[in-house]
């Protein structure tokens, strides 16, 4: 809390979006994306996507491989432009800030990264102590004293500081993500599929830690995945993303947007084939061999 | 299914009215169109590097790099290439020696020798060779490492934890390549002269004496200055060229390979665009300080 950068500018409240759907007045928003459209080349992979998290609420994005969650996550905090519509943060719309003032507003996320993306020629100790040297907010004693807290708040022992992120294994390499992510004492964290690929007990390790990081620190959280087990633990609301390409011109992308609840018995099949898992029609796609 | 997703854009777009050429009719795929389409890719690439080359420089002066960056770059760069670069160049001489070596008996000009062996290496291709080495060394491997960073998206983390990507990872580099690749030049140039002179007076039997007298009338100081220069401009296309390979570095394996190889093509494509352009200017420059000064080359 204590490096809170900057006031935030007044123009939250002005920043009425005009979408007629828009509903009752929620808590404000900290992180929104209005209407974003997103284009790569010729290749179209977000159209009209809405969605606006409140601050503290922990927000599960889930969609198959490729519909863009990650995609997503990137335009929330700037990495990536969008083609149309706006993304803000605490009311500062991301494309207007200079790249001073887009540092500032990204010393305030967390984001762990879908292969923990850790700097492969530093030590554990300088990828965790990373962003507090970038932003030369304390000092070496300082800084020693955070990345061993953070360390062993994701359950590491302080033998693992001098190792190299080669030596690491899949669930300690996300662990030490979350760790840096977690050093500068976000306000926001986006999880990147942060139980891909790992076993289920260290799996539930992790979504222990979100939900600890959730409670300890009263972060917002934006968790893409498409581990159910993870929805059901850490989401106050799921947002589900389809496809472009499998969608009609005149969908929506957002299929889903509620509480997890909802989910297993929404009338949308496709919603529920995603939750329980089933190939449905695909299945027939593959036997007439479409591509 | 897409033949519809273009005929009704006007529902996702707020009501913003379209213009009535909106629904394309898809474009023939002919030879020419995929030329003029090449054509204006490689245009696009050579603005985007431009600019890339115009943030790392900004960035470069308006904060130094750090050590910890640096040191290792410098190692690579200085300390590693020296052996080949070395080795190549003494090649190059003892090459130049045999080749040549023919052609001047017939006219009875052996002593000669000297002066053509060593003003084209320290002019041309001394600087050249040290080039093409860190292209092939030290270029392609800026370009596999930052790809794989890319690919990772270690790229995205320097750029979420504060550090800006170009600042942190490519002003070291061209710094590095700046400093380094005249070194490196004057290294291969003296390796091609001993080596060319090993092979005409131990092997081929020119008179010493005659070999070393006609070198030092012809090779000046301003001579070896000349590829001193240019190699300055070789090591910045390298760095420049390597980095922003990597950091344009489509996805996978397949991607850091193909980042690898075409850093590689690109600067060594550069490095001979630029030693003809930098060869002319050169020449007017030293005739118009010089309007006398007849060189051998
Ligand atoms: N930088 C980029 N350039 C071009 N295309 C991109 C880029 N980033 C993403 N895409 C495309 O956007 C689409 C969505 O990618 P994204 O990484 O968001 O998927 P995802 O939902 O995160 O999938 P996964 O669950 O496999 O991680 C893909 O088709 C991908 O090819
Ligand atoms: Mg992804």
């Amino acid at each position: 809390m204590s490096t809170a950068p900057r006031p935030p500018l007044g123009s939250a409240a002005s920043a009425v979006p005009d979408s007629p759907a828009s509903p009752a007045p929620e808590p404000r928003a900290i992180v929104e994306l209005d209407r974003i459209g997103m284009e790569f080349r010729h290749h179209q992979v977000l159209r009209d996507v809405t969605i606006r998290v409140p601050k503290r609420q922990t927000l599960c994005v889930i969609g198959e491989s490729g519909c863009g969650k990650t995609v997503l996550l990137k335009l929330m905090i700037g990495l990536l432009r969008p083609t149309r519509g706006s993304v803000r943060f605490d009311g500062h719309d991301l494309n207007r800030l200079d790249s001073f003032e887009l540092n500032q507003v990204r010393l305030r996320f967390g984001f762990l990264f879908q292969m923990a993306a850790l700097f492969d020629s530093l030590s554990i100790y300088d990828n965790v102590a990373f962003g507090l040297r970038e932003h030369a907010l304390f000092d070496e004693a300082r800084i020693r004293r955070i990345v061993h807290d953070r360390l062993r708040e994701v359950g590491l022992p302080p033998g693992i500081e001098a190792k190299k992120p080669a030596e690491l294994s899949g669930g300690q390499r996300k662990r030490v993500g979350l760790a840096r992510a977690l050093a500068l004492d976000p306000e926001v964290m986006l999880y990147d599929e942060p139980t891909t690929g790992l076993d289920p007990i260290m799996s539930d390790v992790i979504n222990e830690l979100i939900l600890q990081t959730q409670r300890t620190k009263h972060t917002t959280g934006i968790v893409v995945t498409h581990d159910m087990k993870t929805v059901r633990k850490v989401a106050d609301r799921v947002v589900m993303l389809y496809p472009l390409p499998r969608l009609r011109p005149d969908e929506p992308q957002i299929l889903y947007d509620g509480p997890p609840d909802g989910l297993e018995d929404h009338p949308d099949p496709r919603v529920r084939q995603f939750v329980r898992g089933e190939a449905g029609e695909r299945l027939s796609e593959l036997t007439q061999g479409r591509g | 299914m897409d033949a519809t997703a273009s005929a009704s854009p006007s529902e996702t777009e707020g009501g913003r009215p379209t213009p009535p050429s909106a629904p394309r009719a898809p474009v023939e795929d002919s030879p020419v169109r995929r030329l003029g389409e090449q054509f204006f890719n490689a245009v696009a690439e050579v603005g985007d590097l431009a600019v890339f080359s115009a943030l790392t420089l900004m960035w470069l002066i308006r904060r130094r790099p750090r050590k910890a960056t640096l040191v290792p770059n410098f190692y690579l760069i200085g300390v590693k290439s020296m052996p080949v670069v070395a080795v190549t160049g003494m090649f190059i001489g003892m090459v130049l020696a045999v080749q040549t070596h023919g052609q001047f008996k017939l006219m009875g000009m052996e002593t000669r020798l000297g002066s053509v062996i060593n003003i084209s290496l320290v002019k041309e291709l001394g600087p050249v060779l040290a080039a093409t080495m860190l292209a092939g060394r030290v270029g392609s491997a800026m370009a596999a490492e930052l790809g794989t960073m890319r690919v990772t998206e270690q790229i995205d983390a320097l750029d979420v934890l504060g550090a800006h990507p170009i600042a942190y990872l490519s002003g070291p580099r061209l710094l590095a390549c700046v400093l380094l690749i005249p070194l490196l030049t004057l290294m291969a140039d003296f390796m091609g002269i001993i080596g060319g002179a090993v092979v005409s007076i131990q092997m081929l039997g020119v008179d010493s004496y005659h070999y070393w007298a006609h070198s030092r009338d012809y090779v000046g100081g301003l001579d070896i200055a000349a590829g001193v220069v240019k190699s300055y401009f070789f090591g910045g296309a390298i760095a420049l060229i390597g980095c922003h390979r990597g950091f344009n570095c489509s996805a996978g394996a397949e991607g850091v390979g193909k980042a690898a190889t075409e850093a590689f093509v690109v600067s060594f494509v550069a490095i001979l665009f630029l030693d003809f352009c930098l060869g002319l200017l050169w020449n007017k420059v030293e005739l118009a300080i010089w309007p006398d000064s007849g060189t051998l080359i």
